[in-house]
């Protein structure tokens, strides 16, 4: 029988951040609310990794208002797969990948088909604001789908694994990938059913899975091992990932990239409120690494020096 | 630096709020303790109209006087403006209101304090003279046959009272519906049955008044009649034809309803409301207060009328039950649909008491899901599709309470406040979350609402919580320091100890 101050201490050795600590002491401190809008509004945050020299994945459309659904067929032209997401959207909710098309009908990546109609509902649906935070009325948008690089294709499930980075003040301090699997319909989000694997910082390999906090070597569907993957362009992966601090402003970001097989790394979008799941991915503690920025780290340092410093402190060894 | 800011508003909050409260409990004596505090009733009457502008209004009410098994300990006629006389005659006293000049809504406030005393005989008295009633002529055949028929029926006068009341409640009797001119209230009966009554000299009259079992806004006018034996009045229940008063019975008015006339006023609209009273304890502790000029009693919620008194009586546990879905959600760590969503169902289980609220909001909820589910396959936007379910929902809650009520079950299933658009909303909310994060998700996030709407419901409605907020707001400042406290609170909350257990190793 463990105690709750018990397991309590247990995690507070462990470095563990829970929910209440994130929000009080992290996001309420360095993220300030007047840049929410700047991320939560995937347009303008696509925007603004643009004008930075990011590549992202190429926009097609936005769909605004009721109105403009029935003009979707133009504005998907002559494409054939595509992803529909709710410009204000949260936790992947919401998002709509399309792989390709059969006697006019839209292929999801599980292999379900949807009719010209039942995709218009789902982007009425997001336009009056089913996905968005709070329920405001919002937008949808059309943008390019993701190929999946080769590197993961042996563990992921018909989708794109995304790679999550929390970079606290400029400094990446813990970074994941996340696979799709079938339960997640593929779909990257843990807690759909994805897997989460933690990256080591220093080299770009992966380490263990973790599934529904369950510690796993194999993919669910696939069953190829997780471990030991080397990310390819770790390194520029990772100065991206720290470069989108300083055109956000946000001290505790979550910076998620895919990368594409023709494009390289693509970023998909920040996040204000990142999870705390990527502690579980990585079997550690967050707060150890952001004390060690806290302590040691110096606001205004160079994308380069903060990359040295978190390879240096935040290594597997 | 930001730590010790809140840690000293929170102390001066703690601070402010306890000695108030210390000092009222203390030194004025205001009972803390709920048990000691029951025993005497505020009822009150609210006339409201429209001024015919420019115009003299005058308004008549009834006002208790000497009611049976209570004693009145005090009364307050609230009407800025008016001149106010009260008249008693023959055991019945009126207030009249009177102006000049008035204009626009106006309202009129009569308060009794009462408290339940020991049952006293009544007093033996003459029976007043009987003037004959008229009747119409075909009126006049059945009364006479009713009176002869009930007299060969009956051996004095309370088995003739008892008699006639029963044969007016006689169903599909043609005759009795003529008299009764299709309307078979109580107050009909009484009334006709006193009119019967007087056709064969006997001394009868219509009582109008309250039970005070139950504190509430808009209390029924109830109605029973009383008839003389030649020493007494009888008490009867016209609906039963039993006999005495019942315990909690107030007497407001005899013979014609409260409600007397007005005039140069349209409109009227007369309202009772009754809420249990700490009159004694708080008597005491007012005269203390008022003795040394302490304006802390005096400017109390009790100074209000009751109906204001009523309402907030339900909004000072608001901030006792969001206290709670902080603790629930911050340190507990339970999901749940909507923010305050929680409160609002504890507020409509006040209606339906916990047990069948609960079944009431899954019943709902679940047949609401399967209409939410067929609706999905419509494609229908979101707004109007949200709207169609509310629909559901409001029809679904109306078929349910003719059903229960039709299979004599849903008496006590008052469903009138249920919050239908909370309702609505949880149903949308729980089929997206089924659907995007699986039945699991859902049905814990459903569960928790229940979850912290039942807790939120329990201490809300705890005598002694509602007691202590409402005798002494001032607590209320160290529920807010509590909650400011928990706003820094950053430890884990007791579902992530559960979430994060792979790391605790």
């Amino acid at each position: 029988m463990v105690f709750p101050w018990q397991r309590a201490r247990a995690l507070r050795h462990a470095g563990v951040l829970g929910m209440n600590q994130r929000n009080g002491d992290f996001i309420a401190r360095v993220n300030p609310r007047r840049l929410y809008p700047l991320v939560d509004d995937k347009v303008r945050c696509k925007t603004l990794a643009q004008a930075a020299g990011i590549h992202v994945p190429e926009l097609y459309g936005v769909v605004h208002t009721q109105h403009d659904v029935v003009r979707l067929p133009a504005l998907l032209g002559e494409r054939k797969d595509f992803v529909v997401k709710p410009v204000n959207g949260s936790g992947g909710n919401g998002v709509l990948v399309i792989v390709g098309q059969r006697r006019g009908r839209y292929r999801k990546a599980s292999g379900a088909l949807l009719t010209e109609d039942e995709l218009e509902h789902h982007v009425s649906n997001t336009v009056s604001g089913l996905y968005s935070l709070g329920g405001q009325p919002d937008a949808a948008m059309i943008e390019y789908r993701v190929k999946i690089d080769t590197v993961f294709e042996p563990i992921s499930h018909q989708g794109v694994p995304d790679l999550r980075t929390v970079v606290y003040r400029g400094y990446p301090v813990l970074a994941m990938v996340r696979l799709p699997t079938a339960l997640s319909d593929g779909k990257a989000n843990l807690h759909q059913g994805a897997i989460g694997a933690g990256i080591d910082i220093a080299r770009g390999v992966t380490g263990r899975g973790v599934w529904r906090n369950e510690v796993i070597d194999e993919h669910l569907d696939t069953g190829n091992p997780i471990s030991g993957v080397q990310v390819p362009q770790w390194d520029t992966l990772l100065e991206l990932a720290a470069r989108c601090y300083d055109i956000s402003g946000l001290g505790y970001l979550g910076v998620d990239f895919v990368l594409d097989r023709d494009f390289g790394p693509l970023m998909l979008e920040m996040n204000a409120r990142p999870g705390l799941n990527i502690q579980i991915a990585n079997q550690t503690g967050l707060l150890p690494r952001l004390a060690t920025v806290d302590a040691l780290g110096r606001d205004g340092a160079s994308v380069a020096e903060r990359l040295a410093f978190a390879k240096e402190h935040f290594g597997r060894g | 630096m930001r730590n010790r800011h809140l840690l000293i508003l929170c102390l001066l909050l703690v601070a402010a709020g306890g000695s108030l409260f210390l000092y009222k409990w203390l030194d004025l004596g205001v009972p803390v303790r709920a048990e000691n505090a029951i025993g005497a009733w505020t009822v009150e009457a609210r006339v409201r109209f429209a001024a015919r502008s420019g115009r003299p209004v005058k308004v008549r009410l009834a006002v208790p006087l000497d009611p049976p098994g209570f004693s009145l300990l005090d009364e307050t006629f609230v009407s800025s403006g008016y001149g106010l006389s009260t008249a008693t005659r023959d055991g019945d006293r009126e207030a009249l209101w009177a102006v000049r000049r008035a204009r626009g809504e106006q309202e009129l406030y009569y308060q009794a304090v009462v408290s339940p005393g020991a049952e006293r005989a009544a007093s033996s008295s003459r029976p007043p003279s009987v003037q004959a009633p008229e009747f119409s002529d075909a009126e006049a055949v059945v009364v006479q046959t009713l009176v002869d028929q009930v007299r060969a029926h009956s051996a004095d006068i309370a088995t003739f009272t008892a008699e006639t009341l029963r044969r007016l409640g006689a169903p599909d009797n043609s005759d009795m519906d003529l008299l009764l001119a299709g309307d078979r209230s109580a107050q009909r009966r009484a009334e006709i049955a006193a009119t019967i009554l007087a056709t064969a000299n006997i001394a009868a009259r219509p009582v109008y008044g309250f039970l005070l079992a139950k504190e509430g806004r808009h209390l029924p006018l109830l109605t029973a009649l009383e008839a003389h034996n030649g020493e007494r009045w009888v008490w009867f229940d016209p609906q039963t034809g039993a006999q005495g008063r019942p315990q909690d019975f107030l007497v407001w008015s005899r013979g014609k309803p409260p409600l007397r006339d007005s005039d140069g006023a349209r409109n009227v609209r007369l309202e009772f409301s009754a809420a249990e009273n700490t009159y004694e304890a708080l008597a005491a502790a007012r005269q203390r207060a008022a003795e040394r000029g302490s304006l802390a009693l005096k400017f109390s919620l009790l100074s209000l009328p009751v109906q204001m008194q009523m309402v907030y009586r339900v909004m000072l546990t608001m901030p006792v039950g969001a206290l709670i879905i902080v603790l629930l959600r911050n340190v507990v760590g339970i999901k749940a649909f909507g923010t305050f969503a929680p409160i609002l169902i504890a507020l409509a289980f006040r209606e339906t008491k916990l047990l069948n609220g609960i079944l009431l909001f899954t019943g709902i909820v679940a047949l609401g899901l399967g209409a939410r589910f067929y609706m999905e396959r419509l494609k229908l936007l979101l707004v109007p599709r949200l709207a169609s379910v509310l629909t559901v929902v409001v029809l679904m809650m109306a078929a349910l309470s003719v059903v229960t009520f039709q299979l004599g079950i849903g008496a006590g299933l008052s469903v009138a406040l249920f919050p239908m658009v909370i309702l609505t909303m949880t149903i949308e909310r729980m089929s997206i979350g089924w659907e995007e994060a699986g039945t699991r998700e859902a049905l814990q996030q459903a569960g928790g609402s229940l979850l912290a709407a039942s807790l939120a419901y329990l201490v809300m409605t705890e005598r002694q919580v509602q007691h202590l907020v409402f005798m002494f707001p001032e607590l209320l400042l160290i529920v807010l320091a509590i909650t400011l406290a928990l706003g820094r609170y950053t430890g884990y909350r007791l579902t992530e100890l559960k979430r994060f257990r792979a790391l605790a190793g």
